[in-house]
């Protein structure tokens, strides 16, 4: 006897996401089906308007992934354009990329993703002393560690219990036996949780220097970035250095060691391959180290069915994007570029459940070579692990060694936890480095900030493929008459977040959840565990393009 | 105030501020006893993070200021602060970003408008709750029940009208937003819009619309305080609700429905650029010999004239930056429509009517007069009602200041 569980809202996540599970008597997840429950409509907005007005529009896709989508417009308008920004405009852009990452890899885990593994109420009781003994295990000098700031922590949230007004912390599901850290690891992840909502803004603050404000910054424009003056700036640089340093030391003093706290109870669960998925991963690249790209920290790349011996090369003609279980008209694959989209939406059925076979979510099924594929951090160690990439490979490596775990539980919920803390360590080994070369660059005497450009008049086409926190990020665009004719952006949550396709595929998130034992049917903690370690986001996700018509009909609900 | 030599005009304006004193008190005490203890206590955290008793009293001049206020009401913008955690707070997301979350989030200024912020009472939040699914929505049912008319809803993202509301469905009963919206807001002591698409639709309500996405004030027919911006400072948040905290009503409004304190003076005005643009000096292209001197990014398509907010005194993220301050032009965002009417955005509006080719303002006199008159177009029934509105202010503080909306909102 098989039951439906429908867990709407996901929460912790930006945006409207639905999952439904088909679990059997053993509480196992046989099927799934995850479905976005918002639509937009943000690239019919874009036609007819002025190409550089694009990327500050398609930045409001989502304020998570703020910039994210800012700069892969601008990078989409450039190779249009046929044009290169300027050095310090790359290197700028690399400084404002690398604050996102430290600061919203911060609030992932902490504020989104710490409560599927740590019990709040289990924190109550631990021992501030042998918390104390328990964090200097995985780091020598533990962030904001003693018994007394432990011992404040514990009276803060005894006074929310007692109030009766847990606020966030409500109605969760507190002593779910799916949560497997002692009382003590729960409380240090916890004051961390506390920590990070004060340390995050430090990241926020950096990202402002070069882009005038967090979230949304407005720097960039087509040819380069604005902010000359604050790159011209030693008081600046200074700022903004000082603000690395602390988030670096959170990094490396608390986000990494709770993250190998976390995996110390919960490393059974990947070595069994929870939460594994779809077994293709694929990465567009990221932070340039040169100014044609030629030479990214993130490299770009694809690996077939977990195969790490044979890392392949990223066509782009290969990637699509289809709509057979989608609230669009038809159901061929199409290129970014020729993509059609017309709303078609059918809704659920008279018990609110998906329609098995048919439509059932605002989000596209992305595919390459006709195949799922999983984006994000995991997606580039795996790929950069695969090619050999000695930074990555490097990291892992120590990594594995230091817990005694094979290579094989990247492959899971935990593995994809671990490889973006991993990956924040990355980016902050990195971005002292990054200053230094902008200040090497201007002392050479070049403080060009702008490389100079004008809307092509002919019909052209480009895009922007990059690397931000949550995955491979395309956009596509076609300049006609001076305005936008036609734009396209096949985001990271599209990718991880697909329905089935025409063939009847699963997507990542729906893979991934198929054979986890659910402790209490009432509870679904195990799928948001695996479903955050993705950290969705939604309004990115949903898009769409070029109706054919130059309006959008508006259906009745079938 | 030019008219205070009249000494009968004197006494009226002393007597309205006592009368509001005694609401305020009146109101205040009814707080204490309708709302449950703070959750936190303001002055203990306040001395962990290292502020003393003496910044905070600076901290509540300052900011009785802001909201309009003599000093006599010092002790009760402090006191409002204390209160800050008894006020419930379900936050509902629609058709949005999240950046506007995002911005609560992170925002950090050098005063306690942050501190409070950490200490707000989320009762439903999604972003944030541990909870999901049923339990989520359990949390929502809860807190509009116990909390029934008065937790303040705080609401991010437009109401996509379009398929029967159907373009955004919430919760595991596939309710539309516009239905949890009504649900919610009808059980609400106040409504405050978060950020420029639950004020005036933004962005999913830019041309063509494609969802029929409205604010919340249209889409629902009912008043609401809007905090514009794309995201807005959060700041403007705190003070809104401590002007709530402390008379039971929402501070007075422009015509817009923002804040006339936060709201009330022009980018341009208080602009670091300005004296630049009073000289004539502009930036004429990104990155040339102005732009690494700081001048007016007007001919850049600064929006800065046509635009009310407060971003270029308050900053955001500590004050560190603003986007003038990093070289590229103000756009307007909070202005209803403005992808539309600010649109494109890195050229001077009044160059938009000229078709095809670039044309550039080269005189300081073309440039006020195309200024002026586009400004005079877009805030003419603004300003007229906002003079209306001042006159008042210095009395009253009336609940039915929200009606001088003229539901402009789309």
């Amino acid at each position: 006897m098989t039951k439906r569980i429908i867990v709407d809202p996901i929460t912790r996540i930006e945006g409207h996401l639905r999952i439904e599970v088909e679990v059997d008597d053993k509480n196992v997840i046989k099927d799934a089906w995850s479905s976005i429950t918002l639509w937009r409509g943000f690239e019919t907005i874009l036609k007819g308007r002025d190409p550089r007005d694009a990327g500050l529009i398609v930045q409001r896709f989502c304020g998570v992934c703020t910039f994210a989508h800012y700069e892969a417009s601008i990078l989409a308008c450039e190779d249009a354009f046929g044009i290169k920004p300027p050095p310090n405009a790359r290197i700028i852009r690399n400084l404002i990329g690398a604050s996102q990452y430290l600061y919203d890899h911060v609030m992932h885990f902490y504020h989104l993703h710490g409560l599927d593994w740590v019990d709040v109420v289990s924190a109550l009781s631990a021992s501030p002393a042998k918390a104390v003994d328990m964090a200097k295990a995985y780091n020598p000098n533990p962030y904001n560690c003693s018994a007394t700031h432990y011992k404040a922590v514990q009276e803060r949230l005894t006074k929310f219990v007692k109030s009766g007004r847990l606020g966030p912390f409500a109605n969760a599901y507190w002593g779910n036996p799916s949560y497997k850290l002692p009382p003590e690891a729960n409380l240090i992840i916890l004051s961390h949780y506390l920590d990070a909502l004060s340390v995050s803004k430090v990241g926020a603050q950096m990202m402002a220097i070069f882009g005038g404000k967090n979230p949304h910054p407005q720097s960039l424009v087509v040819g380069g970035v604005t902010s000359v003056m604050d790159a011209l700036d030693a008081e600046r640089l200074g700022q903004y250095l000082y603000r690395f340093k602390e988030m670096q030391n959170f990094i490396e003093t608390a986000y990494i060691p709770d993250v190998l706290l976390a995996a110390t109870y919960y490393k059974d669960e990947g070595l069994s391959g929870v939460g594994g998925g779809v077994k293709n991963y694929l990465a567009y690249g990221g932070f340039p180290l040169d100014d044609d790209w030629n030479n990214l920290l993130f490299p770009r790349g694809i690996v077939k069915n977990r195969n790490l011996a044979k890392p392949l090369k990223v066509d782009e003609d290969k990637i699509t994007e289809e709509a057979t279980h989608s609230w669009y008209k038809g159901s061929e694959p199409q290129h970014p570029y020729k993509g059609t989209t017309e709303p078609e939406y059918t809704g659920y059925d008279k018990d609110g459940h998906v329609k098995g076979n048919e439509k059932y979510s605002w989000c596209k099924a992305p595919r390459y070579d006709g195949q799922p594929y999983e984006v994000g951090p995991l997606a580039r160690f795996v790929v950069g692990y695969a090619q050999g990439n000695k930074a990555i490979k490097g990291l892992v490596d120590s990594t594995l060694k230091a817990t005694g775990l094979p290579a094989t539980v990247l492959f899971s919920t935990l593995g994809r936890t671990a490889a973006r803390a991993l990956e924040t360590k990355l980016v902050a080994d990195n971005t002292e480095g990054w200053v230094n070369e902008l200040i090497a660059n201007i002392k050479k005497g070049d403080t060009r900030t702008w490389t100079r450009c004008d809307v092509p008049k002919k019909p052209a086409q480009g895009r922007g493929m990059t690397e931000p926190p949550r995955g491979a990020l395309g956009h596509w665009i076609k300049i006609e008459n001076g305005v936008i004719a036609n734009y396209q952006a096949v985001v990271p949550s599209t990718w991880n977040c697909s329905p089935r396709d025409k063939k009847g595929v699963r997507g990542p998130y729906e893979e991934s959840l198929i054979g986890t034992k659910l402790a209490n049917i009432n509870q679904p903690l195990e799928i948001i565990r695996t479903i955050h370690s993705f950290d969705p986001c939604m309004a990115c996700a949903v898009h769409i393009i070029d109706p054919k018509t130059k309006e959008i009909k508006k259906y009745k609900v079938a | 105030m030019a008219k205070g030599n009249n000494a009968a005009y004197k006494k009226m304006i002393d007597k309205q501020y006592q009368d509001l004193m005694k609401r305020c008190q009146v109101h205040m005490e009814q707080i204490e006893k309708d709302l449950p203890e703070p959750k936190e206590d303001l002055h203990e955290i306040l001395k962990d993070r290292g502020f003393s008793r003496r910044d905070f009293i600076k901290w509540t001049s300052v900011t009785t200021a802001a909201l309009m206020l003599p000093p006599i009401f010092r002790p009760m913008v402090a006191k409002a602060a204390e209160n800050f955690s008894r006020l419930p707070v379900v936050w509902l997301h629609f058709s949005e970003c999240t950046g506007c979350s995002e911005a609560f989030l992170r925002s950090s200024y050098p005063n306690v408008d942050d501190i409070l912020l950490d200490t707000i009472s989320l009762e439903y939040h999604e972003t944030l709750m541990a909870a999901s699914g049923y339990q989520a929505e359990q949390n929502l049912e809860k807190a509009i029940h116990d909390f029934a008319g008065k937790f303040i809803c705080v609401i991010e993202g437009a109401l996509p009208r379009g398929l029967n509301g159907k373009y955004l469905t919430l919760g595991p009963k596939g309710k539309t937003g516009i239905e949890v919206a009504k649900e919610v807001t009808s059980k609400a002591a106040a409504v405050v819009c978060i950020g420029s698409c639950s004020a005036f639709g933004n962005i999913p309500a830019a041309k063509p619309n494609p969802t029929d996405a409205v604010g919340i004030s249209k889409a629902l027919g009912i008043k609401t305080v809007n905090i514009a911006g794309c995201p807005p400072n959060a700041v403007n948040f705190t003070g809104t609700v401590l002007h709530y905290l402390m008379f039971g009503s929402l501070p007075p409004l422009d015509s817009l429905g923002r804040p006339l304190w936060a709201y009330e003076k022009r980018i341009h005005d208080y602009c670091e650029r300005r004296p630049h643009y009073d000289a004539g000096e502009f930036v004429e292209e990104w990155g040339d010999a102005g732009a690494k001197k700081g001048w007016c990014l007007y001919k850049v398509g600064c929006k800065g004239p046509y635009t009310y907010a407060n971003c270029s005194k308050v900053r955001f993220n500590d004050g560190i930056s603003w986007p003038v301050m990093a070289g590229h032009g103000c756009i307007g965002c909070t202005e209803p429509a403005f992808w539309d009417t600010m649109a494109p955005l890195e050229k001077p509006i009044s160059d938009k009517t000229i078709g095809g080719g670039e044309k550039t303002v080269d005189t300081i006199g073309a440039v006020l007069t195309g200024a002026a008159a586009v400004g005079i177009a877009v805030h003419a029934a603004a300003s007229a009602i906002r003079h209306k509105g001042k006159a008042q202010d210095s009395g009253s503080h009336n609940d039915d200041r929200m009606n001088t909306q003229e539901g402009k909102h789309d």
